[in-house]
Parts: structure tokens; C-alpha cells; sequence
């Protein structure tokens, strides 16, 4: 089964040898539609909803990407990818783009030849236990059974935390979120272990959400990011430019409820005129239409619009900002300016 | 006077190899035999120079560095500091394990179904008609996820079985059945402790000697021996009486509860259940209609003559029918053994680490070699399936029919 994905890939790989050196941008353009490898569904981040729409944190980048490429927000395929396929994905270029909680690494970066464009989340991974097994601190938990996303990094900051703690576990590998949610529920494990923001979605969607704590410890940093392959710029650049367009549209007060008379003429603000496409050409640098960035924020909203409305307080999963606030609220997202 | 002498010698010309019908044969295997070596070396070229292209190249090195993960079924020790290579031991030897388990239980299953099939019960018939029918026509994973899923759901947590109110004991203090696996007593060898697992496998001797020994007093005097309570004997007696003469040198270690989960004894997890259980049934379907088949490729009149002779039915099955229908039924047992080591590598589905899951799972994950990685692991498959054939070919050149 999995076998044949990589061997699927190596033939991809190898008889589509052309279509990766012919730029990505224009592979876009001419198919009318971004391929967009996503999670096969995890609450608030992408999964698709009662009708079959994706909707999600993460979907929210694909599809401000499309907007600024394509001009249309729903021209996005979305590929459902496990932890194991998403990079053999990417490399054999059944997708554009990855936009699925991947935590931007050395190796990944440098040695499995991506490129991470930026960070669209600040996650650390943490432990969630069931209220009733009295347990406060991760120090604990010495015996314990944890469920652990298999293809992760958090299987190896598992080891090192409990290594350097001097404690010991079994470790259980499931494969997907779905059947970890099920196996923690049965009590098959005691401890269930993932980034934060997952747990505190997969918590969301538990039929009793007080019955279970994250514990406070978070063992290790996670910056998740959208990434794209190593060697074509500037597709890297579209990507990356548009996931800082949501966040400086954040910062410099551009919402999807006032962004069409923003862009319908010249604001006092020089930055704003260069991102709406009203002063300047950065839209032609990037290969864009000049309007691009107005049609990225309209999307789905400005970067906080987008976390609001998926993941922020208000939702199920009830994330705070913390260090997803931007850099003037005490935050680390910090945008690069437009000029 | 005539003489005679041969009809000249036509010399080869090269025209034959296609006139000529002796020679036509291998001018078209040769084109063939060109044609996919000419493949296969355009995909590896493609290979590598794409490979080159995205500037990545073949290298084994990632075997040598430290995994960084944790296994929780290991047969040899292993810790998150030892090496990619050491992991993929591991998880060979889960997978051998794994298989070697469902084949002793696939074969075990196999034959009793396929005996009973043809059972003159109607009842018992049916119910192996419904067995086969039933577990050989669902997919192998959907059983795998439906034992483990049903496990996980029926059987208790273990922290059901703490405090004074406990929803769940375990079976006479010694076995405890949970969601995670069954946890068993496991014996402790005290010194002296080998003596008594010496006798043990010397008793095994001891009754194959004493069988051959029936045989062949049979054969020469026709006097017959009892064989099963003589059997019993030597193989359990001798052990038992060495183990109270040195004072019960081998002690049983019991699970307990301690802390989240059960500790000491053998622990059985629920992923190597499901898998082994998996296995076992699905394929113990096929070798059940490999079984019917071997036993109703002997002519009917074989069984009449035997039962004219005297011999009553488990004798006619055991003497007359078993031993001439494993000539059918061996070679396709080959095959199913096969199939159960391939199928194995399903274990991902329910957190089994075999070697998909090791070395094709975690470590291609964590190094993102995945070309090497896979080849490696097709590799390992290749080598554990010739080797599962030479040996079943050895035992089925050993009962094949000897022409004289």
C-alpha cells in the first residue's frame, strides 16, 4: 500500500522530470487550479465540513494562495496527506503546495531539499490526559502509555523528553489523528501526545472537552509553516509573500470588511497603496496580477480574521493568540515589509 | 557396395535465426531479454539523474546514526540512542515473529476447517463452508482493524482493575486481559533452572526415539506399542521430577498493577493479538480449501480399500489419505505462507512495529530517505520469501510422490 505510493512517486519523479523545471507558477496558471496537500482532517486546521468544503487555519492559506494566483478562492484541490505521504508529495510534485501543520526543521529544510516560506503558527508539542487519572505535571507520567502520531517529529521530542527525565514509556504508533482520538478514549493509552493547538482540536471534538487537560509542560518547539519545493523561487516567493500579506494586513488594520475601499483608492498609507497595488508594481515582480494581494486578504480575512474564525477563542478548539499575536501585541508574527 | 555416410553437415548461417524454428526461439527471447534490460536501465538512469537534478544521492549512511524513537515491542535491546540500523533488526524480528506465529496458527486452523468441511455432519459442514466463505472473501486489513478495534473497545482499561471497587479482575491472579494487550506470568530461572529446560528438550528426544522404536517393532514383529500415554510420560516426568529435586529452581513472575499500567511478567500487546489473530484466520480460509482439495484429489476407491482392510476412519485419514493428499496440498500452503509474511507488513494499521513500520515507516520519515529505505525493505522481503520457499520446498520434495 505504502509501497506503492513511493514507487507511484519514483515514476512521477521520473517521467514528469520536465514539469518541475518548467516553474511552478506557470504549471498553476495554465491548470486553472492549486493542488494543495492538506491534513486528512484535524478540526479548525482543515477537515472538510457537512457539504464535502474544506474549511480550516490551514485551508485558509491554500486558498488566499489560489485568490492571489488564480483569482478565485475555491479554485484549490485539496489533497488529503498523512504525516508519512505529505513529503513524498510534495518532492514528486502531486502538490503545489503543503499546508498541513509541518513543523519547519534543519533536516527538512536543507536535507530533504524544501522550503519552509514562513510560519503561520507558533505550536509547541504538549500531553493531554484524561482529568481523572490525576496527573498535573508531565514529570509524572514515568510508566505511562502514550499515543504518538507515527512520521512526526513529536515521536523524537517524545523520546528526548522522557530520556532526559530519565523516564520510561511505551510508546504507541497510530497513524492518523482519527484512530488516536479512538484509542485514547478507549484508555488503550494514558496520554495522548501531539502539538498543542492538535490537541486542543481533537479535544474540541471529544463528546465531554472538561474531562481532559493539557498539561502545562510543552517539550519542544514546533513553527508550523507552509512549504514548497526547494529550486523554484519563485513560486516559493508567491507563496511566501501571500501568507505575509495576511499577516501585515493584520498589523496594518486591513480587514475583509473594509478592504474594498481600501483598494479602490489611494490611502494615506504608502504601504497600504503598495500591498492593494494602488502604488508601485509588486504584484508584476511576483509574476501577479497587481491586485493580488486584495484578493488574497479577501478570501478568508486577514491573518487574525482567519485565526478568529477557526481556532481563536470563540471556536471549539478555544486557542489563545499567545505567540500568535503580532510582534506589537507582544507576539512573535512579525512581517517583512512591502516595498 | 553402399556405404553410408552422414548427411553433410549444414554450417550455421545467420539466417537461421529466423527461418529456421530451432533458433527462432532465442532470437526472440534475446530481443525480449534486450528490451527489459533497456528498461530497466532507462528508469534507473532517469532515477538518477532526477535524483541529481533535485540534488539529493543514494547513501546507506543514515543506517549508522542514532533513530532517536522508541519501539515498545523489541526482542533485542534497543534504545532511542541506538542506530537506524539496529532498528530495522528490531523490526525484523516483530515481523518474523509476527509471521511465524500466523503460519504455525494459519496451518493449525487450516487443516482442522479443512478436514471438517467435508465432515459427514451437516452441521459442522456448513458451519466451515461459513468460515471460509466468510473470512477469505473480507480484505485482510479490515479484519486486522476489526479485532483490534473490537479489543480496544470490549476489553477493559487497566485502570479498571485498581482500587476496591475494580470493574475488572484478572483470571486467577495471574493473567490480565486489558485493552492493551494480555499480561502474562513469565517463568524466572533460578540457578539450576537450565538443568530443567535441558531435560525438557532431552525428553523431546526421548520421544521421537521412543515412536521410531514403535515403528519399528511394528514393522519387524507386528507387536504394537501404546504410543500417547508413554509419550506424555517421558516427555513431562523426568522434568517435573528434576524440577522438585533441585528445589523448584524456575518461579513465575506475575503482572501487577503499579503505577498507569500492569508491570513485570510477558505482555502481549494488543497490535501483535490483532495482527497474529488477523492473519491467521484469513489465511487458515485458504488452506482449508488447499486442505479439501489435496484430500479430495485421492480417489474415493483408496479410502474403500483401506476401510476393507480393517482400518477405522482417523486411521484411513491419518495413514491412507493425509500422507499421499500433502502432495497436492503442500505446494499452495507455499504460497499462503508467503502471503502471510507479505500481508504482515499491514501491522502500521494497528501501531504494530514490524520492519514497514521501522525502517519503511519511522526511520524513511525521520531521514527522508525514502528510495534507499524501500529498497532496503523490498530487499528484506525478497530474502525471508526465497528463504520460506527453499525450506518448504526441501519438506515438499520429502513428501512428493517418489516415481520408482
Amino acid at each position: 500500500m505504502k509501497n506503492s505510493v513511493f514507487l507511484g512517486a519514483l515514476t512521477v519523479a521520473g517521467l514528469a522530470a520536465g514539469a518541475a523545471a518548467a516553474g511552478t507558477l506557470d504549471d498553476v496558471k495554465a491548470r486553472g487550479k492549486l493542488n494543495c496537500g492538506v491534513t486528512t482532517g484535524l478540526v479548525g486546521f482543515a477537515a472538510p465540513d457537512a457539504n464535502g468544503e474544506w474549511g480550516g487555519f490551514d485551508v485558509g492559506v491554500c486558498r488566499a494562495v489560489a485568490a492571489a494566483v488564480l483569482g478565485d478562492p475555491t479554485a484549490v484541490e485539496f489533497v488529503p496527506t498523512t504525516g508519512k505521504t505529505r513529503f513524498t508529495a510534495l518532492a514528486s510534485g502531486e502538490i503545489d503546495m503543503l499546508a498541513r501543520n509541518t513543523t519547519w526543521t534543519f533536516s527538512r529544510d536543507v536535507d530533504l531539499k524544501f522550503e519552509f516560506v514562513g510560519i503561520n503558527y507558533y505550536d509547541g508539542q504538549g500531553f493531554m490526559v484524561p482529568k481523572d487519572l490525576g496527573v498535573s505535571s508531565a514529570k509524572e507520567l514515568d510508566g505511562a502509555t502514550v499515543c504518538i502520531q507515527t512520521g512526526t517529529t513529536t515521536e523524537l521530542n517524545l523520546a528526548d523528553f522522557f530520556r532526559s527525565n530519565s523516564m520510561n514509556y511505551e510508546p504507541v504508533p497510530i497513524e492518523t489523528n482519527a484512530e488516536a482520538q479512538q484509542q485514547y478514549l478507549a484508555g488503550a493509552c494514558d496520554v495522548y501526545t501531539t502539538d498543542a493547538s492538535g490537541l486542543a482540536a481533537t479535544r474540541a471534538a471529544f463528546e465531554d472537552p472538561a474531562g481532559h487537560v493539557l498539561l502545562p509542560e510543552i517539550v519542544s518547539k514546533e513553527p508550523l509553516g507552509p512549504l514548497v519545493r526547494h529550486g523554484d523561487n519563485e513560486w516559493g516567493d508567491v507563496v511566501r509573500w501571500t501568507l505575509n500579506a495576511l499577516i501585515a494586513a493584520e498589523e496594518l488594520g486591513i480587514t475583509s470588511a473594509n478592504i474594498s475601499e481600501m483598494a479602490a483608492e489611494a490611502t494615506n498609507n504608502p504601504e497600504i497603496n503598495r500591498m492593494m497595488g494602488t502604488e508601485g508594481n509588486l504584484g508584476e515582480m511576483l509574476g501577479l496580477e497587481a491586485d493580488w494581494a486584495v484578493k488574497a486578504i479577501s478570501a478568508g480575512g486577514n491573518y487574525g480574521e482567519l485565526f478568529e474564525k477557526n481556532i481563536g477563542e470563540n471556536t471549539p478548539v478555544g486557542l489563545a493568540r499567545g505567540l500568535n499575536a503580532q510582534w506589537t501585541d507582544g507576539g512573535l508574527l512579525y512581517s517583512p515589509p512591502f516595498r | 557396395m553402399t556405404t553410408m555416410t552422414d548427411p553433410p553437415q549444414e554450417s550455421f548461417r545467420l539466417s537461421m535465426l529466423l527461418n529456421d524454428t530451432r533458433y527462432r526461439s532465442y532470437t526472440f527471447q534475446f530481443i525480449a531479454l534486450m528490451a527489459v534490460v533497456a528498461l530497466i536501465a532507462y528508469l534507473g538512469s532517469n532515477l538518477v539523474q532526477n535524483l541529481r537534478a533535485a540534488g539529493l544521492n543514494i547513501s546507506y549512511q543514515f543506517l549508522g546514526e542514532p533513530s532517536g524513537y522508541d519501539i515498545n515491542q523489541r526482542l533485542i535491546e534497543y534504545d532511542s540512542q541506538s542506530s537506524h540500523w539496529r532498528a530495522s533488526v528490531v523490526g525484523i524480528l516483530n515481523t518474523l515473529l509476527v509471521a511465524f506465529l500466523a503460519c504455525v496458527t494459519a496451518t493449525i486452523f487450516g487443516v482442522a476447517a479443512g478436514v471438517l468441511r467435508l465432515s459427514k455432519n451437516w452441521l459442522v459442514r456448513k458451519l466451515m463452508a461459513v468460515y471460509v466463505e466468510a473470512f477469505r472473501n473480507v480484505p485482510v486489513l479490515i479484519w486486522i482493524i476489526i479485532i483490534f478495534t473490537v479489543m480496544t473497545a470490549v476489553l477493559p482499561a487497566p485502570r479498571a482493575f485498581r482500587g476496591d471497587d475494580a470493574t475488572a479482575s484478572m483470571l486467577f491472579d495471574a493473567v490480565a486481559f486489558t485493552n492493551r494487550g494480555v499480561f502474562i506470568p513469565s517463568p524466572i530461572l533460578a540457578s539450576g533452572g537450565w538443568i530443567v529446560i535441558l531435560t525438557f528438550l532431552a525428553s523431546i528426544v526421548g520421544v521421537i526415539f521412543y515412536r521410531r522404536y514403535a515403528t519399528k517393532l511394528l514393522y519387524d514383529t507386528g507387536r504394537l506399542l501404546p504410543m500417547f500415554w508413554p509419550s506424555v510420560g517421558i516427555l513431562f516426568l523426568p522434568s517435573i521430577l528434576i524440577f522438585f529435586i533441585l528445589g523448584q529452581p524456575i518461579s513465575l513472575e506475575y503482572p501487577e498493577l503499579k503505577g498507569f499500567n500492569f508491570q513485570g511478567g510477558w505482555t502481549i500487546r494488543g497490535s501483535l493479538i490483532a495482527l497474529w489473530f488477523a492473519l491467521a484466520i484469513y489465511t487458515g480460509a485458504f488452506i482449508a480449501e488447499n486442505v479439501r482439495a489435496g484430500i479430495q484429489a485421492i480417489s474415493k476407491g483408496q479410502t474403500e480399500a483401506a476401510a476393507s482392510l480393517g482400518l477405522r476412519p482417523g486411521r484411513i485419514m491419518n495413514l491412507v489419505i493425509l500422507p499421499q493428499a500433502l502432495r497436492v496440498i503442500i505446494p499452495p500452503l507455499i504460497s499462503q505462507y508467503l502471503n502471510i509474511t507479505k500481508n504482515s507488513s499491514l501491522a502500521i494499521a494497528v501501531g504494530y512495529m514490524d520492519i514497514t513500520g521501522t525502517l519503511g515507516g519511522i526511520t524513511l520519515n525521520q531521514t527522508g530517505r525514502a528510495i534507499e529505505a524501500v529498497l532496503l525493505l523490498m530487499l528484506f522481503y525478497l530474502v525471508i520469501s526465497l528463504s520460506i520457499s527453499a525450506v518448504m520446498n526441501i519438506y515438499n520434495n520429502a513428501v512428493k510422490l517418489k516415481e520408482r
